[in-house]
């Protein structure tokens, strides 16, 4: 039961923010990843530097279960994957979270997303032993540093704590110095909505 | 209006903290495989099936990691599958409060009219296909811009980091392709 409300309290305010940064507005993401407008692309790594670093202080303090880490593992298939979502999100300007919190927002298109993507993950599932004949699903659950409490395999012998924090500073700083735009002239311009 | 990113990036960045302090990283791209087990498993009642220790399917994928998916789709009410729902509540309650997204926005983007005027079916078209290609992919890389993005390289794991270089190699080209009017 604990765990059901946790799950609408965190998801709900996910899809707040989501809402409010812009993030499920297809001409916020348009801008981003056209380089034209690159104020939400400034929140997304003030995000992640700031979880970063919360999260491994936290560690090192701690104050958070590491037991609650979840590291994914790095296979060639995260990269090939990785280049069609990437495809699919500029020419749609949805990716799985902002598009269903578009659709619920009333955008027609995110419906036709959402549709489209239960087809998509629907494929997967057929043609998955292929992938994974394929040999391209193998790989470890690495880290960049060896993160004290957890056994995830790491890439170097640093602290994964100290790693955390300065990524996660590195993030927050490149945050700071990334201009309103790197293509075209003049002021960015936000979209109306 | 949107926020400002300074705050709208601490607010982002305290949620994604809170998921991991109380329970397990964000992630979202795999509930469309629940959904569609949930789905096909109405329709083709053999394709989970109920075993000692739990659950497994004749699909491969939905038997995989001692048939988690499968169990997902039979046990909806967890998690994971309630966040999504609850995401979905929280966007529109949001939006209500600032007043809806305007009709016009919500029929056809700007910056799609911009770019290829008043056609909201070739719109629903690319949609749908952006929608399928982003779930494939997101699928065969376990994980997509929540999951591996942002819950990834916040935990610096290598499988964020080469997942964002793969999506930002390919979304650059195609947006600045694609959307050459700026709306």
């Amino acid at each position: 039961m604990t765990s059901i409300l946790l799950a609408l309290v965190i998801g709900a305010a996910f899809g707040a923010v989501l809402d409010r940064i812009g993030a499920t507005n297809p001409n916020w993401i348009g801008k981003m990843l056209s380089l034209t407008n690159l104020h939400l692309m400034k929140t997304i790594l003030l995000a992640i530097g700031t979880a970063s670093v919360l999260m491994f202080a936290g560690q090192m303090l701690g104050l958070v279960d590491v037991g609650h880490m979840s590291v994914k593992t790095a296979y060639a298939g995260v990269f090939i994957g990785g280049l069609m979502l990437g495809v699919g999100w500029a020419a749609s300007g949805y990716c799985p979270g902002t598009g269903v919190c578009a659709a619920a927002t009333g955008r027609k298109d995110a419906w036709f997303f959402i549709a489209g993507g239960l087809l998509g993950a629907a494929a997967y599932m057929v043609s998955y032993p292929m992938w994974k004949a394929a040999g391209l699903l193998e790989g470890d659950k690495l880290t960049l540093g060896a993160i004290p409490g957890s056994d995830y395999p790491a890439l170097t012998t640093i602290s994964g704590d100290i790693a955390g924090i300065v990524m996660g500073a590195l993030f927050i700083a490149v945050a700071f110095i990334l201009p309103e735009r790197l293509r075209g002239a003049g002021q960015a311009v936000a979209p109306a909505e | 209006m949107v926020l400002n990113w300074k705050i709208g990036g601490v607010l982002l960045g305290l949620v994604f903290f809170a998921a991991v302090l109380l329970v397990k990283p964000i992630g979202v791209s795999t509930q469309f495989v629940i959904l569609d087990a949930i789905i096909a498993d109405a329709a083709n009642p053999g394709l989970i099936t109920a075993t000692d220790e739990g659950y497994t399917s004749t699909n491969a994928h939905l038997a995989k990691s001692g048939g988690a998916y499968a169990k997902n789709a039979m046990t909806p009410l967890n998690y994971s599958f309630i966040f999504v729902l609850a995401m979905a509540l929280g966007a529109f309650a949001s939006a209500m409060a600032r007043g809806g997204v305007g009709r016009d926005e919500r029929r056809l983007p700007a910056i799609w009219y911009a770019n290829y005027g008043d056609t909201p079916w070739k719109r629903y078209g690319m949609a749908f296909l952006g929608g399928f290609i982003v779930l494939y992919g997101a699928r065969l890389a376990g994980g997509c811009t929540s999951g591996h993005m942002m819950s990834g390289m916040m935990q610096t794991a290598v499988s964020g980091y080469v997942f964002a270089a793969g999506a930002f190699a390919a979304a650059l080209p195609v947006a600045i392709t694609m959307y050459q009017k700026e709306g």
